[in-house]
């Protein structure tokens, strides 16, 4: 048994196949991490480079970690202190770091495709960590493994992707996965901040009513408004926003039933949902976080040893 | 087979006969079905003794990674093996690459006293590192293009050795 691709660029080219094979894998890793010594030797001959044009603290230190994890040599790379900043290329960039024998490239990329178009030029694995408005496959997975663990399955449950459908790279990779494994997707926004026929894309269900989304839904995954990647206003306010989508703990209380919260962070306390909310007994959005360095030592694992 | 497990219990009890400070360790995935008859033939010579039995994954530690992907399994050791004699079960000894991995996932554990080893057969010709096991249910001489596989009832409806 193997993964079917040789990079992860997206869910979309993954097989169901695939996603169990890493979710199983993922559940092995994590009682490695439970382990006196959180540490397997299983990647002491790969060499990674972390490579982010773009922000992040969640994802960067969980990939660092995943890596080290499983004994790898990591090298980190950051766009605004490199030589990216005197106008060096990305396909430059890349192939001066492969020369010095890098075998696999995880990278984040502000441009939708970045790491698809490199896929085409390096002969290195590459891990997309988000690019754009396109895909976060680990994300996805993480999300997944988090909902899987605490619901028990995928098949059927049904997920409220609530907040900026438009540019959330998060929602796009949780919407293909989630889809391909049987659950069933229902986004919730803003009519500006929703594609238009992104349910006969996608299949997936469409409401611009909070309160219905949250009535139909076991699982709300609420995203953060991408503030930075909106160049016109598509609403007037956050404090208008918070009024229509954020969550507040009276409308949980108002369901008779408990649904499970995720976010894939940071989190915008106010704006997208409340403190007591993010903090509340049902919320499992840490559980992702310490399971997001599972599932990426699952794909890294999984993806060097297709070599060969 | 049945003798040959009954003979296996037997003998981890001649130098120590009520297994004081000792935990058996089956290796994953095979070797599982070896370590669960022994313990279970051990609990009956021992009734009342309360035997701390654990299954160990070594996917994770194996030097051929790259050249080939398996697929894990579950590791479930719920106690300290800080100090202890463990017995490391598995169902066949061939090159020895797998009892070498298994030492270096165990003492990520901690650090037992002592560690010995089992087999049910013990391919002694084939050997590539400097492991011996300390309790063999058989040893049988092959050359390096045979295949040795033990089948079992719980997994393979049939107990035997074959040769393939």
């Amino acid at each position: 048994m193997k993964l079917s691709t040789k990079h992860l660029l997206g869910i979309k080219d993954l097989l169901k196949e695939d996603i169990q094979l890493i979710l199983s894998t993922a559940t092995q890793f994590k009682e490695v991490l439970q382990r006196p010594v959180k540490k397997v030797p299983s990647l002491r001959d790969v060499t990674i480079v972390n490579l982010f044009y773009e922000n992040s603290t969640r994802t960067r230190m969980s990939f660092e970690l995943a890596e080290r994890r499983l004994s790898a040599d990591t090298l980190n790379f950051t766009a605004s202190s490199s030589s990216a900043a005197k106008g060096e290329t990305l396909l430059d960039t890349v192939n001066n770091i492969l020369s010095m024998k890098v075998d696999m490239v995880v990278m984040r990329h502000s441009a939708s495709g970045a790491p698809h178009f490199l896929a085409k030029y390096i002969p290195a694995a590459i891990v997309n960590a988000g690019d754009g408005i396109n895909e976060h496959p680990t994300q996805a997975l993480l999300d997944a493994f988090s909902m899987q663990e605490k619901l028990g399955t995928l098949e059927g449950v049904r997920v409220a992707i609530i907040g900026d459908i438009m540019h959330s790279r998060v929602a796009l990779s949780n919407m293909y996965l989630l889809r391909k494994m049987g659950a069933e997707v229902m986004v919730v926004g803003p009519p500006t901040l929703i594609p238009k026929y992104i349910g006969e894309a996608l299949g997936v269900k469409v409401t611009y009513n909070l309160q219905q989304a949250l009535q139909w839904c076991d699982v709300a995954n609420v995203l953060r408004i991408q503030l930075e990647r909106q160049n016109q206003p598509l609403f007037s306010s956050l404090r208008e926003y918070n009024l229509a989508y954020g969550i507040k703990q009276k409308m949980l209380d108002g369901l008779g039933k408990n649904i499970v919260i995720m976010h894939p962070g940071p989190i915008n306390r106010g704006v997208e949902m409340d403190s007591e909310v993010a903090d509340g007994p049902n919320s499992i959005i840490l559980n992702q976080v310490e399971n997001g360095v599972a599932v990426r030592m699952a794909v890294l694992y999984l993806l060097a040893g297709r070599e060969g | 087979m049945a003798l040959t497990v009954k003979r296996l219990a037997h003998q981890m009890l001649e130098n120590n006969a009520e297994l004081e400070n000792t935990v058996l360790i089956g290796l994953q995935p095979r070797g599982i079905y070896l370590s669960d008859r022994i313990v279970a033939e051990l609990e009956g010579i021992l009734p009342e003794k309360k035997l701390h039995y654990g299954k160990l994954d070594i996917t994770f530690y194996r030097d051929d990674v790259r050249k080939s992907l398996h697929i894990a399994n579950a590791t479930d050791i719920p106690f300290s093996i800080e100090g202890k004699t463990v017995i490391l079960i598995d169902d066949v000894l061939y090159t020895g690459r797998t009892i070498r991995a298994a030492l270096d996932a165990l003492l990520d554990f901690g650090r037992p006293s002592k560690v010995a080893l089992c087999v049910l057969i013990d391919r002694r010709f084939s050997r590539e590192l400097p492991i011996q096991p300390d309790f063999a249910g058989k040893a049988i001489d092959t050359i390096v293009t045979d295949r040795v596989k033990v089948n079992w009832r719980e997994k393979d409806e049939k107990d035997e050795v074959v040769l393939v």
